[in-house]
């Protein structure tokens, strides 16, 4: 019979960490930002069709990072949990703080349980019936939750650089346009050659928003036309290779994103 | 670690993913929470049934109205109780029956639209809402065979159909779950006979949309003059049907204001003509 090796649980968890989080920081970043009317998310994604934003419930909306076929699970799962909550109860008794929860007890468990960790970041927002109300949560692949209060920059190797620049530039209460040209901004600010600013194009963005304005379903998806004319006239180097929705494989080159 | 570590289990809100595939509310709320189905009571319940509904299409789009009578026996359960839905964005849901079990299963179909809708990131066909709906009756067939029919009248906005002025469709069902698309215009329930009847004569191809809200208000009249269990429009209470439309533009509710005024002209009309 033979002895397992011994690795103390510190080191085991800091692999897993360390696992994680380079697999989160091989995709390209999502910025979440809330504006005059609610909740903006914008990310860089070249697929049309495998979205990274995803309406959960009436007041509620999604957004997420790292491996497609992780966080697309955990989207799914989140609108069956609000769907049966609001079929049981009441559409108004679905909150983002309960799925925020039930998300983050699920990540923690398989964090600490699985081989595996997820390699993902979520994002769960709720808009409010006013800007007081508007609620960003910001969920780790080790279940950690945190609740920000105006933005958040989740996935991609630059998070950190781009929520300097949003830190610099975001203001509260901005309209609808100029809230999208900051987060457009500070989406291209990082990741160009020699720091030169990246224009991205509608082609490469996903824009949704959370809507306090709306009727019922607050979120919307912004695409096509009604994107390009919401986008500033673009400048700096062409963006380059597009985004894919889904983090590269781990055995291609570290770098090859960029 | 060992691989029986956690190796399949099925972590918290994921258990709610583990059938992929199913983009369909009705079949992971019958495995998650099967206690929350609408399903009937026994045999021989007295429940408030609903009554009449009228649907009719009309130049861009449908119409569906519902008079506001529920009965129980022979007693007036509620008065202003609502038949007529929009299901989701582009089709309307009208009921007749038990109306408990109706009104449920109407919310469930609602849940169902909109949560494919979310899941998939985009709407069912028209013709796919019409048959989903033909699923959900079918799975409600014990209860029918005890007398707890619900019969739905479904109609909707098809957004792929090439002249936008012919976008109306209407479908009606039987207990078993069949579905059949219907020219023109139908009614189900109790006054049903009446009201097909009055549509006969004030129905033309291609109405306008205040001429289509008007026929279908005054086709109600004609079944609430004949049949016992459907109301008719209630001045005094400022109650009217409940009149919808489904169009290019989404779903409307035509406000009781201008049903209000639309009754009056029927109600004026009819006078002069002391026979109709």
């Amino acid at each position: 019979m033979s002895m397992p090796f011994y690795a103390s649980a510190e080191q085991i968890m800091r692999d897993r960490s360390e696992y994680a989080r380079k697999g989160i920081a091989r995709g390209r970043s999502v910025v979440v930002s809330t504006y005059a009317d609610g909740v903006l998310f914008v990310a860089e994604n070249a697929s049309s069709a495998l979205h990274k934003v995803s309406e959960i419930y009436d007041r509620i909306g999604f957004a997420a990072v790292g491996k497609y076929n992780e966080y697309e699970n955990l989207r799914v799962a989140g609108i069956r949990l609000a769907d049966l909550r609001g079929y049981s109860y009441d559409r108004r008794d679905v909150t983002a703080r309960a799925l925020a929860n039930a998300y983050a007890q699920t990540l923690g468990t398989i964090f600490t349980e699985q081989q595996k960790p997820y390699e993902v970041e979520l994002c769960v927002a709720e808009v409010g019936h006013d800007a007081e109300g508007d609620q960003l949560y910001r969920l780790s692949y080790d279940g950690t939750i945190v609740d920000e209060p105006q933005f958040l920059v989740m996935g991609g190797g630059q998070a950190d650089a781009i929520t300097e620049e949003m830190k610099r530039t975001y203001a509260a209460g901005q309209p609808l346009e100029a809230a999208l040209a900051t987060a457009v901004a500070a989406l291209g600010s990082a990741g160009g050659t020699d720091g030169a600013r990246r224009a991205l194009p509608a082609e490469q963005l996903e824009v949704a928003v959370l809507d306090r304005t709306r009727g019922k379903r607050k979120f919307r998806r912004i695409a096509g036309s009604g994107l390009t004319a919401l986008l500033p006239a673009g400048h700096g180097e062409p963006a380059g290779e597009p985004a894919p929705a889904d983090t590269p494989p781990h055995d291609r080159d570290e770098s090859g994103g960029e | 670690m060992t691989a029986l570590d956690g190796a399949g289990a099925v972590h918290g809100i994921l258990r709610y993913a583990t059938s992929p595939g199913s983009s369909s509310f009705t079949e992971f709320l019958s495995a998650a929470a099967p206690h929350l189905m609408p399903s009937a009571p026994g045999a021989g319940t007295v429940a408030p049934h609903g009554t009449t509904i009228v649907a009719a299409t009309f130049d861009g789009g449908v119409v569906m109205a519902g008079d506001r009578r529920a009965t129980a026996g022979n007693l007036i359960a509620q008065r202003d109780i609502e038949k007529v839905f929009a299901s989701d964005d582009y089709s309307l849901v009208g009921i007749a029956g038990t109306a408990g079990l109706a009104i449920e299963l109407v919310r469930l179909y609602q849940v169902e639209l909109e949560h494919y809708e979310k899941i998939e990131g985009t709407q069912l066909t028209l013709d796919g809402k019409a048959n989903r709906l033909a699923t959900m009756i079918r799975g409600n067939l014990g209860a029918a065979m005890q007398g707890l029919a619900v019969v739905p009248l479904f109609a909707g906005f098809d957004v792929e159909v090439a002249d936008p002025s012919l976008g109306g469709k209407i479908y009606s069902y039987d207990v078993t779950g069949g579905r059949y698309p219907e020219q023109y215009y139908h009614s189900v329930g109790s006054g049903s006979l009446f009201a097909k009847g009055a549509l006969k004569k004030l129905w033309r191809l291609g109405m306008s949309r205040d001429e289509i809200v008007r026929v279908a208000v005054e086709s109600l009249y004609d079944a609430a003059d004949d049949d016992s269990a459907t109301g008719g429009p209630d001045i005094t209470r400022g109650i009217f049907p409940v009149v919808m439309l489904a169009t290019a533009a989404g779903t409307e509710r035509v406000a009781d204001d201008e049903l209000g005024a639309v009754v009056r002209t029927i109600l004026a009309e009819r006078e002069a003509r002391p026979g109709a």
